[in-house]
């Protein structure tokens, strides 16, 4: 531990309480505080003056110095109890804190075959009643070779089962929201066009004309990047969808440099944090096991109401675009669900709805929840495979 | 004792100013002046945020630098900008006397053309300031970062100039209100307080100290009353300023005992009602229903 070598270094305090600190700040570290160098030097300066020693006095100068924001001050008592006070600091802690291992079992499972995901195989029966037409010429695995990206781009989600084509997929996925990404910035800034006169950067250009303001500068208003916030139905009813959503949204918190996601089944989960992971899989994986939904149905209506009351305000600014991905299938009321929408549709610029059953034949919204949203939707597009994610890049591009 | 003592004495120098700290507040202040390190106060609109830096530069008898932060605030702003009138009549007069160029520019480009903004006239204060950084969540993120330069060295760089070094340290407060996530370097940096609304006491107390004139009972029934209204499911929750309206339209009225007027009550209650949606929600029943817990 690197702090607790630079607290080691500061000879102010008693060993004791040096070696103490130095596990606590470890403790904090494992709840997912972020503490460095600089803090845990400063809270040996604090706790270095004797009547710093008693609990009520070194709790309120350790949470500021070691709380950067609303949740770690909400965590801090718990775990400062736990481990000042040695009142059941095992669990307490545990149990506060971010997942930061997978739990047993996980490390094996892929996001391929997850265990949220056993509807692939009865998929079979399905196949011959709700054809996606552009399946069974494109069947994975039946065709291999040059085209098989391509096949790919076509093949409706639920009907990549073997891990190889999903993890394929999810390539693909992440390629395609890294390259909006980079159409988009470049687009804004080929439009940049000049508004205002840069004082400051045409006298200092125009000096050697005396001053005589012959070259101008412009300024150019900076384009602001679009914010993506993405809400995505993880109820069982799209299941053999999600996991591929999943390695999509993490593809687009990677790359959009604004962006936040959510999942939600009978209630809504921010899952920001676990997308930021670095390593895909394990994101990904820890991600399907906050996304398993308790069964139960879906309630959109609520998830949205959880939404704009609690997300909102932060998540949406001017250029946000809200994209709900789901089936529609509501089991709250329709009447929330539309209530929601319409307040959603205030708040932010644009809500896309995609449907991964508009790409099954002879699909039309009739379920009473996606009936009553569509009203507010802007765009209502299918999301049952690459090609059709690929086909709403264009629209985020005039957002 | 000694840290305990101090502590007092920030709570008590804040008090003195008009501001009634709850205990952690006063530590972190505290910690804020023995480590010289920055201050974040995050929390609701309303809560009192702003309220510390102005008491805090009252109470040390600091000048108080302010900076609102906005979207697409920048350097320019924030920190310095040149005096383009002076300076074109400049190249304009000492062209007639025909300078070289770089002569001109070196002048132009001086300490006396240089006009301070916040930023920079924080740290050029003959004595510490204090320096407000209001809403720093609204600014975008280039600016965040630009700051952190600030913060962690207290220096400036000009390119025309040279670099300026700080005559004096000020104390920083910065205020957010969540609208967007600050960035962790920014974080780091600071100490950290959540600002909570007030509990019952303390807002009794904050209502007394503001309005000495006011009766204590009924100072501890407004505080009372605001605790049922922030638990009601409103849009808008009233912070301390609505709390403190409040008290003085019931004062105005003459309104000596809430449950005595519950008209009066319902009535001066909207001007701690800030949408339409919640006023829909605040009927006389709940304004009874709230006023019959305020024993």
């Amino acid at each position: 531990m690197v702090a607790t070598a630079a607290i080691h270094e500061s000879s102010a305090a008693s060993a004791g309480a040096r070696r103490k600190l130095g596990d606590f700040v470890r403790v904090l570290r494992d709840n997912g505080f972020i503490v460095g160098l600089a803090e845990a030097g400063d809270a040996l300066t604090v706790l270095s003056r004797p009547a710093s020693l008693t609990p009520s006095r070194l709790r309120p100068a350790l949470r500021a110095l070691f709380c950067s924001n609303k949740s770690d001050w909400e965590k801090f008592d718990e775990i400062f109890d736990a481990f000042w006070l040695g009142r059941g600091m095992k669990s307490a802690t545990r149990i506060s804190g971010v997942l930061q291992k997978s739990p047993p079992g996980m490390e094996s499972s892929r996001s391929g075959d997850r265990p949220g995901n056993p509807d692939g195989a009865p998929d079979h029966v399905q196949r011959r009643i709700g054809l996606d037409h552009g399946t069974d010429e494109n069947s994975p695995g039946l065709r291999e070779g040059a085209s098989r990206a391509d096949s790919l781009a076509k093949a409706d989600f639920r009907h990549l089962t073997n891990p190889d084509d999903l993890a394929a997929a999810h390539a693909v996925a992440a390629r395609l929201a890294k390259a909006m990404r980079v159409r988009l910035t470049r687009r804004e800034q080929s439009r940049r066009t000049g508004r205002r006169i840069d004082l400051r950067r045409t006298i200092h250009k125009n000096i050697a004309h005396g001053g005589m303001p012959l070259e101008l500068v412009w300024r150019q208003r900076k384009h602001k990047p679009l914010r993506l916030v993405v809400l995505l139905d993880a109820s069982g009813s799209m299941s053999m969808y999600s996991a591929v959503f999943l390695r999509f949204m993490h593809g687009i918190l990677d790359n959009f440099r604004e962006a936040e996601a959510f999942v939600f089944h009978t209630r809504l989960i921010h899952i920001s944090p676990a997308l930021r992971e670095r390593d895909a899989t394990r994101s990904v994986e820890r991600m399907s096991l906050l996304a398993q939904g308790v069964g139960g149905g879906t309630r959109i209506g609520e998830s949205l109401a959880t939404f704009n009351r609690w997300h909102a305000k932060r998540a949406i600014h001017s250029r946000t675009c809200v994209m709900i991905v789901s089936d529609g299938y509501d089991t709250g009321p329709a009447e929330q669900l539309e209530r929601e929408m319409s307040a959603l549709r205030r708040r932010c610029r644009r809500i896309a709805w995609l449907n991964p059953m508009i790409g099954w034949r002879g699909y039309a919204p009739e379920a009473a929840g996606m009936k009553a949203a569509l009203p507010h939707v802007d765009l209502f597009a299918p999301a049952h495979n690459l090609e059709s994610l690929q086909a709403i890049e264009p629209y985020l591009a005039r957002i | 004792m000694r840290h305990h003592a101090e502590r007092d004495k920030v709570a008590e120098r804040l008090a003195y100013a008009g501001y009634i700290p709850d205990r952690d507040l006063a530590t972190a202040v505290w910690l804020m002046e023995s480590l010289s390190r920055p201050l974040l106060l995050e929390g609701e609109a309303g809560v009192g945020k702003t309220e510390v830096a102005l008491t805090l530069a009252q109470a040390n008898g600091a000048r108080l630098i302010r900076l609102q932060c906005y979207e697409g605030l920048d350097q320019n702003a924030a920190l310095y900008e040149w005096n383009y009138q002076r300076q074109l009549l400049a190249i304009k007069t000492r062209e007639s006397r025909a300078d070289a160029v770089d002569v001109i520019e070196d002048h132009i480009f001086s300490e006396k053309f240089l006009l301070e903004r916040p930023l920079l006239a924080a740290i050029r204060q003959p004595k510490s300031a204090v320096l407000l950084i209001d809403e720093v969540d609204r600014a975008d993120e280039e600016f965040e970062a630009f700051l952190l330069e600030l913060l962690s060295d207290y220096q400036v760089s000009i390119p025309e100039l040279g670099t300026i070094h700080a005559t004096t340290i000020p104390q920083v407060i910065l205020t957010s209100n969540g609208t967007r996530e600050l960035s962790d370097a920014l974080r780091r940096r600071c100490l950290y307080h959540y600002v909570d609304y007030p509990d019952v006491e303390r807002e009794a107390r904050i209502i007394t100290t503001r309005m000495p004139n006011i009766d204590v009972a009924l100072a501890l029934q407004i505080a009372r009353m605001i605790e049922g209204i922030r638990k009601e499911d409103l849009r808008k929750s009233p912070g301390v300023a609505e709390t403190l309206d409040w008290a003085a339209a019931l004062a105005g009225l003459g309104v000596e005992d809430l449950r005595a007027e519950p008209e009066a009550v319902f009535e001066t209650m909207m001007c701690l009602i800030k949408t339409v949606e919640d006023k829909s929600r605040v009927t006389r029943e709940v304004s009874d229903r709230l006023l019959g817990k305020v024993a």
